[in-house]
């Protein structure tokens, strides 16, 4: 293929990202699974970039795992998604970003039901009238919060402390990238890459020093799918995934995973527990696990940002092999301590994965 | 071991043959088109030798890909050239010449 020919349909991949103003909403799940991701994220856009995000405390849940699973319906989920609407359109924002891939591909969903439909956008126009008296905008643009930090990727390599690359012998990390399947399974359209070259965390780590894995079963979802997992009889299923992507990636022996869906580092790192406990086996080395990041995390290593302040102590796979590689500086005694340093009770350990 | 009250399915992962991928690479030089493939299916949705016989150009590159070729070189064997996949592939491969530098690469 001759270069310019590449270049043009490269460009058809590509995600035209607003610089500044958005309204932000956080995940539902996430602020339970790895709690300081979003705060992080927060602290990059704000205080390391200086831009304006705005988020407000009025905000609810996108309604995306009960409608999943098929608990509400999809009027009343694009009813709560038009009251979210709502507080954007009260704060004067026109640009939407949202924490979550579930929602953002269930906000793209409804935009693109309202294209197509518009008596249906004037029905829940409607209950949200008779619900709240409240009215909206649909936004202007609409951006995953991985896309944001894509955005700024080159921005945060030159603020860069530390690099994906092993400080000892300086080669670069060997990073398992994971993209959730809504953020452009759906709609290809509207991921960076589109669903066939997923580049959103793809760029993050070029331009952070590491080395994308490109191993068979990179695409394949990582095992959360709502019901899957939601259903204890299912759960089987939903572990199994996780295993054929692990058992993919082994010869590859990647250092590190970093995601940008709530579900999928939540089930890459908690399965490698229980496929432990089920089996004996483990991915990482010495009988560690295969450390999983959200990219918020990531950014906030390589900013130079405290461990234990991200959050890396509530993840079930121990983080210290791969600050060891990267030469981020920690406390071991300091991991269990809560706020102002007081002393809570360490957790439980498992039995056949290494824990620090 | 823990009883979780549920358990693992074996994996059915696919892996990558090691050093069998050369001659992919091969064709990838030889023909760049190669890698556009988004295992869209429409090439065997059309095929007139996929309706008699085991020729799949979707699965084909897939195999090749992953170094399976001894399995999937015998369909090449199928195609009549007639030239329908080129006119539906939606990324414009020339698949036509692709087959041929098939032929050519793994000496058929």
């Amino acid at each position: 293929m001759i270069f310019q020919g590449k270049q043009k349909i490269w460009s058809e991949y590509q995600k035209d990202i607003p610089e500044d103003h958005y309204f932000y909403v956080r995940s539902c799940i996430r602020q339970s699974f790895f709690p300081a991701s979003e705060k992080t994220f927060l602290d990059i856009v704000k205080g390391e970039l200086g831009k304006d995000f705005f988020e407000t405390p009025h905000h609810t849940t996108c309604g995306g795992i009960a409608y999943h699973a098929e608990a509400v319906p999809q009027e009343t989920m694009m009813t709560i998604i038009a009251r979210q609407f709502a507080l954007m359109t009260e704060n004067g924002y026109e640009n939407y970003v949202c924490s979550c891939i579930t929602s953002f591909g269930l906000y793209t969903e409804v935009m693109e039901d309202w294209r197509e439909f518009p008596e249906l956008e004037a029905k829940i126009r409607e209950n949200l009238w008779k619900a709240t008296k409240r009215e909206f905008k649909v936004p202007k643009y609409l951006a995953h919060a991985s896309d944001i930090i894509y955005k700024f990727r080159n921005e945060i390599a030159e603020r860069a402390k530390f690099r994906l690359v092993n400080h000892k012998t300086g080669a670069p990390l060997k990073v398992v990238e994971h993209i959730g399947c809504h953020y452009s399974k759906m709609f290809p359209s509207k991921g960076v890459g589109g669903a066939e070259y997923p580049y959103v965390l793809a760029g993050m780590i070029e331009s952070w020093g590491g080395e994308v894995i490109d191993y068979p079963e990179r695409r394949h979802c990582c095992g959360f799918g709502f019901r899957q997992y939601l259903v204890k009889a299912n759960r089987g299923y939903s572990m199994s995934n996780t295993y054929k992507k692990f058992e993919s990636m082994e010869p590859f022996e990647p250092d590190m995973i970093i995601t940008n869906c709530p579900g999928c580092p939540y089930f890459l790192d908690r399965w490698q527990y229980v496929i432990a406990e089920q089996t004996g086996k483990t991915y990482g080395k010495d009988g560690y696990g295969i450390p999983v990041f959200t990219y918020e995390e990531v950014a906030g290593l390589v900013l130079g940002y405290d461990p234990w302040d991200l959050g890396l102590q509530t993840h079930q796979v121990a983080v210290e092999p791969l600050l060891d590689k990267m030469g981020v500086p920690y406390k071991p005694e300091e991991k269990y301590k809560g706020v102002g340093g007081k002393v809570i009770v360490p957790p439980e350990f498992p039995m056949n994965i290494k824990c620090c | 071991m823990v009883n979780f009250g549920y358990g693992l399915t074996p994996s059915s992962a696919v892996k990558i043959i090691e050093g069998e991928d050369k001659l992919y690479r091969k064709l990838c030089e030889m023909e760049p088109d190669v890698k556009k493939c988004m295992a869209c299916g429409s090439c065997a949705a059309s095929c007139t030798a996929g309706d008699f016989t085991e020729m799949n150009l979707r699965k084909l590159i897939l195999s090749l890909q992953r170094g399976y070729y001894q399995q999937a070189l015998p369909m090449v064997k199928n195609c009549m050239l007639c030239g329908k996949c080129n006119i539906v592939c939606p990324r414009g491969i020339n698949t036509r010449h692709l087959i041929m530098s098939i032929q050519k690469i793994y000496n058929l």
